[in-house]
């Protein structure tokens, strides 16, 4: 049976029969997969706790007909362990990882979005900032990889260098006076710029933010989200905001 | 496929948990070749515990009646609650034999992208217990995987102001096995746990 290694970061778990689970996972090369891990529920198994969601593993695996069979993990960064030690990160990542579940493809190799996902993981384990603008920041540049990158500055629509006041989802992002579609929400400058910084990475700004801003913010990153992805993201309605 | 009613049982059969189609095929002739009575015992338990089974009120337990039997046994300590994630974890405690408290099952744990938050579970229920004041402290022994994890952070940030001792289920190394082989998850956490040895 041919063997193959990678390395991967765990989106979900589901039980399967006894004591089995079936992981998903985002591997760097190979896109999204899902193995089994025989016997990861039982408290002697030796890999159980490295096959939880959040988890950045080195595994082996051999292929199956319809799954593959997980053989070695080693951890190589406990991510999901420290996560799920802080409620509010723990509801963000996950928020990260159901949206990352939607937006990659079984075997269809994602590297952007595993870097990405890595890097959430990595900001929310060890706190580097407020829960709630790394997941806006995590979505906005998942969106962004996956080809629906929003404007929060020039007309989504004719290019017009803004800034503008207009913001429409189905326009993907800031429009101008003369492009802006009835029912466009008018969002307060100070959460455009935040939400490019978020897109962007620039943190002196995101950090320095005030809450009725972020939480602006948050309510247009989760409907250009859930617009573009045209399903609903359950976590989403669970995260809790610091 | 099968004729009429043998393929309706295969078909009931394979509906059930970790029972697939060759699993329920094989149980169906079981059933066909085993004696009336054995039948019929097994169609009455079956029966019987949908008629007969409810969910405590107090704890969430089954429960034959309004409650189960280690809420209305007075040997019972009342100040000590074990909080569980299923009633199945019950059973896994008391064979132990060293609690002597009473359980409150949750029904789950949080995970969020099962869509399952703290308003699906029994939290409320736990909360109105609590405010006689005679509990003196909650044991989190939810599973000890991440879901459970921050099910037992999200419920002792809600019983923090309550005055309430607060413990979390010991884990750490597995009796009977090697500590090379142990995941450094499992061992990280048993050297947080780590306990004095009374010389």
């Amino acid at each position: 049976m041919p063997l193959y290694r990678d390395e991967a970061i765990v989106l979900r778990t589901q039980k399967l029969g006894e004591a089995d689970r079936i992981v998903t996972l985002l591997t760097r090369t190979r896109g999204k997969v899902r193995v089994v891990g025989k016997g990861v529920r039982r408290t002697k198994s030796r890999f159980g706790s490295r096959l939880e969601p959040g988890m950045h593993i080195d595994l082996q695996c051999y292929e199956g007909r319809n799954l593959d069979t997980v053989t070695q993990v080693e951890t190589l960064d406990a991510w999901g362990d420290t996560i799920s030690r802080d409620y509010p990160a723990y509801t963000a990542q996950g928020a990260i990882v159901e949206t990352c579940d939607r937006l990659t493809e079984e075997h269809a190799p994602a590297i952007q979005q595993y870097l990405l996902l890595g890097g959430a993981l990595r900001s929310l384990a060890g706190a580097e900032h407020d829960p709630g603008l790394v997941l806006d920041a995590y979505l906005l540049r998942a969106l962004a990889v996956a080809g629906w990158a929003p404007s929060f500055h020039d007309c989504a629509r004719c290019g017009d260098p803004g800034p503008h006041r207009g913001f429409n989802i189905q326009a993907g992002g800031a429009v101008c006076s003369v492009c802006r579609p009835p029912g466009s929400a008018a969002p307060a400058p100070e959460t455009l710029v935040l939400l490019a910084a978020l897109l962007t990475g620039d943190w002196v700004i995101a950090d320095a933010s005030a809450d009725r801003h972020r939480r602006e913010g948050n309510g247009l990153v989760s409907a250009f989200l859930q617009w573009h992805l045209e399903k609903q993201v359950r976590s989403l309605r669970m995260v809790e905001r610091v | 496929m099968y004729e009429g009613v043998v393929q309706d049982l295969i078909d009931e059969l394979g509906r059930l948990p970790g029972v697939g189609p060759k699993s329920a095929q094989r149980i169906a002739f079981h059933v066909l070749q085993s004696d009336s009575v054995d039948v019929a015992r097994l169609a009455d338990a079956l029966t019987q515990v949908k008629l007969r089974v409810k969910f405590c009120t107090i704890c969430g337990n089954v429960a034959e009646g309004d409650t189960c039997r280690i809420c209305a046994d007075p040997r019972r300590d009342l100040a000590s609650i074990c909080v569980v994630e299923e009633p199945k974890d019950v059973v896994a405690i008391e064979r132990t034999r060293e609690f002597r408290g009473r359980y409150h099952v949750l029904g789950g744990a949080i995970s969020p992208i099962d869509g399952i938050g703290p308003s699906d579970l029994r939290f409320t229920e736990l909360m109105t217990r609590l405010a006689d004041g005679v509990v003196t402290e909650i044991i989190i022994a939810t599973d000890p995987n991440l879901e459970g994890e921050a099910t037992a952070t999200y419920l002792s940030r809600l019983l923090k102001d309550m005055g309430i001792r607060v413990t979390r289920l010991a884990s750490g190394l597995p009796v009977g096995g090697d500590l090379e082989y142990a995941d450094e998850v499992t061992l990280g956490r048993a050297f947080e746990g780590r306990r004095l040895l009374d010389a």
